[in-house]
C-alpha cells in the first residue's frame, strides 16, 4: 500500500459520501427500471389521479360533502338514476353519488396515508431499537411484535377501533398499531442483515461510533423494503378504513362522503340501485390497485436479485 | 416431531398470557370502566357502584387480574350483555357455521390456485400466464365485502341462482347433532338438508375464498417458476426420469413448500375476512355475531371471541407447521 492510498482511505470512508453515493445508485437505477415498467407507470398513474382528485376535490365535486341537493327526488321505492344535474346519479339521501365519490377520495387518502405513517413511524422506532441494541432489547421487543401478529389483523384493529370510539381518528389509530409489528419486524430483519456487511465493519473500524453506524450506515441501507411495505400498505389500509367503516367504526352521519360507509348505506338498497354499492366498491379496488401494482414495481426495481438480469 | 408440536403449545401459554393482560386492561381502559361498559352510558353513578362492587371492580388490579384468568382458565368468559348467554356458550354454537364456510373457502382457494398457479408457471410469458397474473392482482386488491355484495346482486338478487343470505332454509326441517349443517345432514340421511347447506355456503365461500386464492395461485406460480430451473430438476432430467415423474415428485413437490407456509397465513385473512363476509351474507356464524357484538357495544364477547380467535389462530398455524414436517423431510429432524 503506498503513502497515497493512506492518506486518502478515510475521506472514501466518509460515512457521508459512501452512504449517499450508493443510496443515490440504488434509487436511480431502481427509477430507471420503473419508468421502464408498464405496471409501475399504470400504478403511478392510478395514484396520481386519485392524489390529485383528492386535493382539489372541492374543484371537481359539483357539492358540498354531505349536500343533499336531490333530496325531494328521492322516493322509498325509487332513487333517481343518473341525469344531466347528477351524472351517477343520487344516493338514498339524495346526496350527488359522483361529488360523494370524489370527497370520498379525500378522506380515503387520508386515512389511508396518516394511518400507514402511524403504522410506520411505530413500526420503525420499535424495529430500530431492537435491530441497533439486540440482545433482550430485542427479544422483549420481538415478544411484543408476536404478541400483536397473534390476532388477526383486522379484528386487532376492530377492538381497538370499539374501544378508542367511533371515529375516523380511531380508524386511523387502528389501521396504524396493526402495522406496527409488521413495519418493526421488516426493519430489524433488514437491520440484522446489514449488521454483519464489510462496509458496517469497515465503519466501525475507522472508529465512529455506534450511533453514526446505525443511523447513518446501517439504517438508509434498510429502510428500502420497508418503504415498498409501505407503498403496498397504503392498499391495504384503504381496503381496511372501508371494512371498518363498513362495520359501523368510521362514526360520523350516514351521508358522510366515504367510500366504505357509502357501500354500507348502499347495502340495503341493492335490489333497487346496485349503482350505489358499485361505483365505491369500484373506486376502493381501483385504488388499492394502484397502490398495489406500483409497491409491487417498487421491489422488483430495487431487488438487487432482480437489478442484475 | 412431536418436540416441535409440544414445544410449540409451551410457547402457546405464554403468548395467551400475554393477550390476556392485554384484553383485560382493555377493557379497563374504557372510559368510564368496564361498568359503563355492562351498563351503558346513561348509567347512574349508584347503579356503576353497585356493579363494581357485584365484579370486584373495586379490588386491586392484580387481584382482579388473578381472578379473571382463574375464569378463563375455567372456560368461563364472561357472559354477553347483549343475549345474556355466556360468550363461550354463543362462541360454540357458531363455530361450525364459520369453520364450514372457512373450509370450503379454503378448498375453493386451494383447488383452483394451485393448479392455475402451475398452469401460469408452465406457460410463463404467454397469455394464459398474463392473464392469471392480472387476475390475481384483481383478486388481491377488491375488498371481500364488495366482492361478496357483487356476487350477491348478480347470483342471488339478479338471477336467483343461490340464496342471498342465511345458512339454511328457514323452512327446512333437520336435526342437527354436530352443529356442522353439511356433516348433519349426511349423518341423518337428510341429503335434501345436507344440499341445502351447501348452497347456501357457496357464494360466501367464493367471496371469503377469493383473496386467498389470488395469493396460493401467485405464490404457486412463483415458486414452480424458480423451482423448475433449478440446477436438481436438470440434474433429474438429465439423468432421463419421466416426465410425468419429474414434474409430480420432483417440481410440484419442492414448489409446494412456500405455498404451504402461505396457505398458512391465509387463516388469519380467512377469520378476519370472516367477519366481512358473513355480514353481507346474513350467515349466522361467529363473524357475523362479531360485527353485531360491535354494533352493540357487546364489550364481554369482543373481549371473549377475540381470545379464543387467537387461540384458534394459533392452532391451526401449529397444524400447518406440521403439515410443513410431512412435505419436507429436513424438517421432520429437527
Amino acid at each position: 500500500m503506498t503513502e497515497a492510498d493512506l492518506t486518502t482511505a478515510p475521506s472514501a470512508g466518509d460515512p457521508r459520501a459512501g452512504s449517499d453515493d450508493v443510496g443515490a445508485s440504488l434509487w436511480r437505477v431502481a427509477f430507471r427500471r420503473l419508468r421502464r415498467n408498464p405496471g409501475a407507470i399504470a400504478g403511478a398513474v392510478i395514484v396520481l389521479a386519485f392524489v390529485l382528485v383528492a386535493a382539489f376535490a372541492p374543484l371537481i365535486a359539483n357539492y358540498d360533502a354531505g349536500e343533499l341537493p336531490g333530496r325531494a327526488d328521492v322516493r322509498p321505492t325509487f332513487i333517481p338514476g343518473p341525469s344531466d344535474e347528477f351524472p351517477l346519479g343520487i344516493d338514498r339521501y339524495g346526496a350527488d353519488l359522483f361529488s360523494q365519490l370524489v370527497w370520498g377520495a379525500r378522506a380515503s387518502l387520508l386515512v389511508g396515508v396518516l394511518s400507514t405513517l402511524v403504522g410506520l413511524l411505530g413500526g420503525m422506532l420499535l424495529g430500530l431499537v431492537a435491530g441497533a441494541f439486540g440482545g433482550w432489547v430485542d427479544a422483549l421487543t420481538m415478544r411484543a411484535v408476536d404478541l400483536m401478529l397473534s390476532v388477526p389483523s383486522l379484528l386487532l384493529a376492530v377492538s381497538i377501533a370499539a374501544v378508542i370510539g367511533q371515529t375516523s381518528t380511531s380508524v386511523i389509530i387502528a389501521i396504524g398499531v396493526v402495522q406496527v409489528p409488521i413495519f418493526a419486524r421488516l426493519l430489524r430483519g433488514s437491520m440484522l442483515a446489514q449488521r454483519g456487511q464489510d462496509y458496517v465493519l469497515a465503519a466501525s473500524s475507522l472508529g465512529l461510533s455506534r450511533r453514526t453506524v446505525t443511523m447513518n450506515h446501517v439504517l438508509p441501507n434498510s429502510v428500502s423494503p420497508v418503504i415498498v411495505q409501505a407503498t403496498l400498505m397504503l392498499a391495504t389500509a384503504v381496503i381496511e378504513a372501508a371494512a371498518l367503516s363498513f362495520l359501523g367504526l368510521g362514526g360520523g352521519a350516514p351521508t358522510t362522503a366515504e367510500w366504505g360507509r357509502m357501500l354500507t348505506a348502499a347495502q340495503n338498497e341493492l335490489e333497487v340501485a346496485p349503482r350505489l354499492a358499485l361505483w365505491p366498491g369500484v373506486c376502493i379496488a381501483v385504488t388499492a390497485l394502484g397502490f398495489t401494482l406500483f409497491g409491487e414495481a417498487l421491489r422488483e426495481a430495487l431487488d438487487p436479485r432482480s437489478r442484475k438480469r | 416431531m412431536i418436540r416441535l408440536v409440544l414445544q410449540r403449545i409451551a410457547l402457546l401459554v405464554p403468548t395467551l398470557l400475554g393477550l390476556s393482560v392485554l384484553l383485560f386492561l382493555w377493557v379497563r381502559a374504557l372510559p368510564g370502566g368496564p361498568a359503563t361498559a355492562l351498563l351503558g352510558e346513561r348509567a347512574t353513578p349508584e347503579a356503576v357502584e353497585r356493579i363494581n362492587r357485584l365484579y370486584g371492580f373495586d379490588q386491586p388490579l392484580l387481584q382482579q387480574y388473578l381472578k379473571y384468568v382463574g375464569q378463563l382458565a375455567t372456560g368461563n368468559f364472561g357472559t354477553s350483555t347483549r343475549t345474556n348467554r355466556p360468550v363461550l356458550e354463543e362462541f360454540l354454537n357458531r363455530f361450525p357455521a364459520t369453520v364450514e364456510l372457512t373450509v370450503l373457502a379454503l378448498v375453493i382457494a386451494i383447488g383452483i390456485g394451485i393448479p392455475l398457479g402451475y398452469v401460469a408457471a408452465r406457460r410463463q410469458g404467454r397469455l394464459t400466464d398474463h392473464a392469471t397474473v392480472v387476475a390475481s392482482l384483481i383478486g388481491v386488491t377488491i375488498p371481500v365485502f364488495f366482492l361478496a355484495f357483487l356476487l350477491k346482486w348478480l347470483f342471488a338478487v339478479q338471477l336467483g341462482w343461490f340464496p342471498s343470505a342465511g345458512r339454511q332454509d328457514p323452512s327446512m326441517v333437520a336435526t342437527h347433532p354436530t352443529g356442522f349443517y353439511v356433516l348433519d345432514g349426511l349423518l341423518t340421511r337428510e341429503w335434501d338438508a345436507s344440499w341445502d347447506a351447501i348452497v347456501h355456503l357457496v357464494l360466501p365461500a367464493i367471496a371469503l375464498g377469493s383473496i386467498p386464492l389470488a395469493i396460493i395461485a401467485r405464490i404457486t406460480r412463483a415458486s414452480v417458476i424458480e423451482v423448475q430451473n433449478a440446477d436438481y430438476v436438470r440434474t433429474a432430467r438429465a439423468k432421463g426420469l419421466r416426465r410425468t415423474r419429474l414434474r409430480s415428485r420432483v417440481i410440484l413437490r419442492n414448489a409446494m413448500l412456500p405455498v404451504s407456509t402461505t396457505i398458512g397465513l391465509q387463516v388469519g385473512l380467512l377469520l378476519s375476512g370472516a367477519v366481512l363476509t358473513e355480514t353481507v351474507f346474513a350467515y349466522p356464524g361467529i363473524g357475523s355475531f362479531l360485527a353485531e357484538a360491535i354494533f352493540n357495544l357487546d364489550y364481554a364477547v369482543l373481549q371473549g371471541f377475540v381470545l379464543i380467535i387467537a387461540v384458534v389462530y394459533a392452532l391451526a398455524n401449529l397444524a400447518v407447521d406440521v403439515s410443513y414436517g410431512l412435505i419436507d423431510p429436513r424438517m421432520r429432524t429437527r
